[in-house]
Order: C-alpha cells, then sequence, then structure tokens
C-alpha cells in the first residue's frame, strides 16, 4: 500500500538540499579551481578562468610557488606566523577551557544553568562587537593604558594596536575560546561521576585521576574543540586587521583578501585558497567523519 | 576467618571514611580554585563587552572617557546618531533583512534533508551529507570566494548583492537544521511514524502529522541559531555585497572601527545584540513551554549539547 508513493517521496524532501549544495557549495569550488588555474588578460588584468580541466595552466601557482620557497619568498612568514599563531592560540584555549569546561560540567552544582548561559553567551555576540571592545580598551588613550599609567602619571606611551603580535594572538584566543569551551564541556558531562568515584576509591590521585581518567575520556571533546577552532583561524584575516593592521602580523587570510581586492589576483587568491584547503582536507574529513560516528553511537 | 574479617573491614571501612573525609577537603578546595578560574574567565569573556555597551550611552565624542549619560549616539545628535544617520540605520535594518531571508530559506530545506536522510539509504543522500558537513568546517573565506568568483565570472540569474549574499549564508547554514533535526529523529526513533502507518496514515500524513510536530522544537533551535548567527555574519557578507546599500552592521565596525569612530559605533553594535538577545530568549521560551507540554525534560545543557 502506497509503497509507490513513498519511494519517490523521500528523495523529493532530499532533492533541494542536495541541489543547493551541487549549485552552490560544488560549482563554486569548482570555478575557484578554474580560476586558480586559469589566466590573466595580458591588457586588463582580469581573470580569465578555463573551464576545461585538461587545458589547465598553472602559471599562477608557479607564481605562488616562488612566493612561497623562491628566492623572493614574502608569503612565506605569513604562512609560517599564521601555523604559529593558531598553535598557540589552540593551545591556550585548551588552557584556559578545560578547568572552565570541568568547573560547570561537575562543580557549578546549583548555578549550572546561568554559567552555562553564559559561557554560551559569547556566541550570540558578534565577533565584530567583540573585537570592537577591545579596540577601545587598547586604543591609546583607551581604559587599559589608563590603567597601565595609572591614570597619565606613569609616562608610557604604548600603542598595543600596530603590528603588536602579542594583542593578535590574544584576539585569537578571545574570539574563538567559546568554540572550544563547549564541545569540552559535553565531552566532560558524559563522565560518570561514579567512574570518578571508583578511580579515587581504587587509589588514584588527583594528577592520576587526571592523566588516566578524565583526560582520555575527555579526548573527543578536545580533539573536536581544536578542530573547531584551528579551521576557520585558518581563513581569518579580520582578526589581524582589527588589531593590528600591520603587515607584520599578517596571516594567510590577509594574503587572501589582500590578492582579492588588488587587481589581477584573483588567480594567486584561488590559489592559496586551493593550498589551505588541501591542508585542511584531512582535518575536515576526520571533522565530518567522527562526527558522523557519533551520531550513530547515540 | 570470618570471625577475624569483621573487624579488618570495620579498619578498611574506617581508613575509607577518613580517605574520603580528606579528600572531601581537598575537592572543596579544588571546586573553589576551578570556581574562581571560571569567575575570572567569564569576566574577561564579558566585561569589555559591556564596557562597549556602556560607552554607548556617554554624552561625549570618547569612546574610553565617561562624560556621562545620555541617549544622544542612539537618538538626539543631529547627524552621527543611529536614528539620524542613514547609513547606520540602514546597515542595521539591512542585517535583520538577511537575518530573516536566510532563515526562511535555510531551516525548511536543512529540515526536509534531514527526514529524507533519516530514511532513504544510499550513497547520494550519503555523499550530501557529507558535503553539508563539511561547509560546516570549511573556513568561511572558501564558501565566500568561491561563491564570488561564480557570481563573476558566470552568467549567474543574480548578481552581487542581497541574493549573493542570501545565497551564501544559506549555504554556509545549512548544516545547522540538518544536524539539529537528524540528532532529534534519531531521539523520536521509527516506532510512532510505524504506528501511524499501521492505523492508515500515509507516508506523507505521518510526517505532517506526527513527526513534524515531535521535530519542532528541534526546528525552533535551529530557527534560533541560524537567525543569531546570521546577524553577526561577516565573511561572506562582505565578499558577496555590492555597494553601500548591502552593508551590514559587520561590515560597517570592521570598516570604521579603527577610523575614530563616535559612540553611534557601539550604539549600533549594542541595538545587534539586544536583537540577536531577544530573539534567543523569545525563543527559548517558546522552546521550553511547547517542550514542557509535551513532558519533556529540558535544561540549558540539553540545549547546549546540541550544539
Amino acid at each position: 500500500m502506497g509503497d509507490r508513493s513513498t519511494r519517490f517521496l523521500w528523495p523529493i524532501l532530499g532533492l533541494p538540499a542536495m541541489v543547493w549544495i551541487a549549485l552552490f557549495f560544488l560549482i563554486p569550488l569548482y570555478v575557484v579551481f578554474c580560476v586558480a588555474f586559469g589566466t590573466v588578460d595580458p591588457i586588463f588584468r582580469s581573470p580569465v578562468p578555463i573551464w576545461n580541466p585538461l587545458e589547465w595552466q598553472f602559471t599562477q601557482v608557479e607564481v605562488v610557488w616562488d612566493r612561497l620557497f623562491g628566492p623572493d619568498n614574502f608569503y612565506l612568514p605569513a604562512v609560517l606566523r599564521t601555523l604559529l599563531y593558531v598553535a598557540i592560540a589552540v593551545v591556550a584555549c585548551l588552557i584556559i577551557a578545560f578547568p572552565v569546561a570541568y568547573f560547570t560540567a561537575r562543580y557549578a552544582g546549583n548555578y549550572r544553568g546561568l554559567v552555562l548561559a553564559l559561557l554560551v553567551a559569547p556566541f550570540f555576540i558578534s565577533y565584530m562587537m567583540r573585537m570592537l571592545a577591545w579596540i577601545n580598551l587598547l586604543q591609546p588613550d583607551g581604559l587599559v593604558n589608563t590603567i597601565i599609567t595609572l591614570g597619565g602619571v606613569v609616562p608610557l606611551d604604548i600603542n598595543w594596536l600596530s603590528g603588536n603580535p602579542y594583542v593578535v594572538v590574544m584576539g585569537l584566543i578571545y574570539g574563538y575560546v567559546p568554540y572550544m569551551l563547549l564541545p569540552l564541556f559535553a565531552a566532560l558531562d558524559r563522565i560518570s561521576p561514579s567512574l570518578i568515584e571508583a578511580a579515587r576509591d581504587l587509589g588514584a590521585s588527583g594528577f592520576d585521576l587526571f592523566r588516566r581518567v578524565i583526560l582520555p575520556m575527555s579526548l573527543p571533546g578536545i580533539v573536536a574543540g581544536t578542530l573547531l577552532i584551528s579551521l576557520p583561524m585558518m581563513g581569518d584575516y579580520f582578526t589581524s586587521d582589527l588589531l593590528s593592521k600591520s603587515p607584520n602580523t599578517a596571516m594567510i587570510g590577509n594574503l587572501i583578501n589582500l590578492s582579492i581586492v588588488a587587481p589581477g589576483q584573483a588567480g594567486q587568491a584561488g590559489t592559496l585558497l586551493i593550498l589551505v584547503l588541501l591542508v585542511l582536507l584531512i582535518p575536515m574529513v576526520l571533522y565530518t567523519r567522527s562526527n558522523a560516528r557519533a551520531e550513530v553511537r547515540s | 576467618m570470618t570471625v577475624s574479617a569483621a573487624p579488618a573491614e570495620a579498619i578498611l571501612e574506617e581508613s575509607r571514611g577518613r580517605r574520603r573525609r580528606r579528600m572531601r577537603g581537598t575537592s572543596e578546595a579544588r571546586a573553589y580554585g576551578l570556581g574562581a578560574i571560571t569567575a575570572v574567565y567569564l569576566l574577561w569573556a564579558l566585561v569589555p563587552v559591556a564596557i562597549t555597551v556602556l560607552f554607548s550611552f556617554n554624552e561625549g565624542r570618547s569612546r574610553s572617557t565617561w562624560q556621562g549619560f545620555s541617549l544622544r549616539w542612539y537618538t538626539w545628535d543631529p547627524t552621527g546618531s543611529v536614528l539620524n544617520d542613514e547609513s547606520i540605520r540602514n546597515a542595521l535594518s539591512y542585517t535583520v533583512l538577511l537575518a530573516v531571508l536566510a532563515t526562511i530559506i535555510t531551516v525548511p530545506i536543512g529540515v526536509l534533508f534531514a527526514l529524507a536522510l533519516d530514511r532513504w539509504r544510499g550513497r547520494l543522500p550519503q555523499g550530501a551529507n557529507f558535503l553539508a558537513l563539511i561547509t560546516f568546517v570549511i573556513p568561511e573565506i572558501a564558501l565566500a570566494i568561491g561563491l564570488l568568483f561564480m557570481v563573476t565570472y558566470l552568467a549567474t540569474p543574480f548578481g552581487l548583492g542581497t541574493w549573493a549574499q542570501v545565497v551564501g549564508l544559506v549555504t554556509f547554514q545549512l548544516s545547522y537544521p540538518i544536524v539539529i533535526c537528524r540528532a532529534r529523529l534519531l531521539t523520536i526513533g521509527s516506532h510512532y511514524e510505524e504506528a501511524a502507518r499501521d492505523l492508515g496514515a500515509s507516508a506523507l500524513g505521518a510526517v505532517r502529522r506526527i513527526i513534524l510536530p515531535m521535530l519542532f522544537p528541534a526546528i525552533l533551535v535551529s530557527a534560533i541559531l541560524v537567525f543569531a548567527d546570521v546577524l553577526d555574519d561577516f565573511v561572506i557578507v562582505r565578499y558577496l555585497s555590492s555597494d553601500a546599500s548591502t552593508e551590514t552592521t559587520s561590515m560597517r565596525i570592521y570598516q570604521t572601527a579603527r577610523a575614530a569612530p563616535t559612540p553611534a559605533l557601539n550604539a549600533m553594535a549594542t541595538i545587534i545584540l539586544v536583537v540577536s538577545a531577544l530573539v534567543i530568549v523569545l525563543g527559548w521560551l517558546a522552546y521550553r513551554r511547547w517542550t514542557r507540554k509535551q513532558g519533556e525534560s529540558t535544561d540549558v545543557s540539553s540545549l547546549a549539547s546540541t550544539l
């Protein structure tokens, strides 16, 4: 009864999303390749995409490769800087988020709802507004300088907002730490209190308990949080733009953004983007797979 | 043996109790220590934003020296206030418009796909699901530049501007309703639907009258998340904008934050924050009302874990 109608019902329901993903995700990605492996109009300096993959040319790739590893390698510092900044920010986010998530999961008691609501709050405050908050605090006559100079008594003139790498990394940590907190909290919240009790009864010290029970059991949360913050950071250009505006703190995202804005460099932007995506491909697939597995298990 | 075992057990119990008591002491100290760290973290995370909100009410032009409370930058400044500066007003209403459009399109497409995925096995839907999950973790800049190139170099029925922005936002947000509704469908299971079918409902009828109402909380949560996330979007919206008329509040902050802006910028950011908070609180109340009526457990952590 009705078998014929159901056979087509589910594909029809799924169709809009699949068409959407094909049209507005797969095709745009393909266009990026066509632009990156295309040529540039010699007169108008505008990119000429090559649609047939068999005719793809790699002049843009050579340009980017030279700027990365050739004698004039002015892309390389930004790439290394990005890796360094992201690594520091991820470790710092872990160090900050772990105790906070652990407290919320185990000790918050009656305040659990309130603490969770406050932890989630930054999600819904725009990233730009949170950066604006730090610009306001760190500007030359801002609150931070007022406090450091004791209201202008100490003659110190620190300009935080032009090329200070510590400020940029702090901005990254500030911006992304909420995304580390939630997966960590979810993982820690799943550890049953009786398991911790059992470890205690078997004589585990605080450090043993952390190293041999809590840390292994929170590993999925640590991995998820690390991926969730490091992937978008790899394409971030606005944090550095807003908190520093200096080429001394430029990241890969800034290189891509600048090539997009500059005339005739769209192909280089595309090539850089493809490089980033290639590097991120494995972590992205890992994250998606682990999510799918978690879904099946639950 | 049994005679001597009793005191041994008592001794064991005694020492265990002592250790428990001692541990309770260190455990309490640990709770306070972790609580202090959490409090410091929350202060660091939220006080800068609170200061930004505070200075939107500053009487003078400064965003760092308090000159008295006033609504100047919201209402009465003749040129610079949110009310009188047309570009700020436009940015605000345009941001909300984009969020509404993107939510209206994203949520139905995503919910239908989640329903289909729950029942339609095969490589094609699995592959589509994988791609949808990839859009969730791929750096936003990749989606934005891909669409920018597509609109620029391919003959698309829409150019840069509102529709390009909406298309990009929907693509980026599509994974929210899919993931959230699928998780919910897995907990609902198939027996309700089977019961409805046994009682003579058609496949579509069972989905419409049994599954969709049960799915409603998940649909609501994903709509709230998509709406709030689009309000704050920057990368996609910026690359796909055409001119000043498609400028959002986040773009405005990016462009003017370092160019000596007035507290009107803080006021604009505050208004978006309030809109976001209102939607979340209203949505949360509706979610609680609905799930209470269905007699299900609701707390913040169940919501947080769906994130």
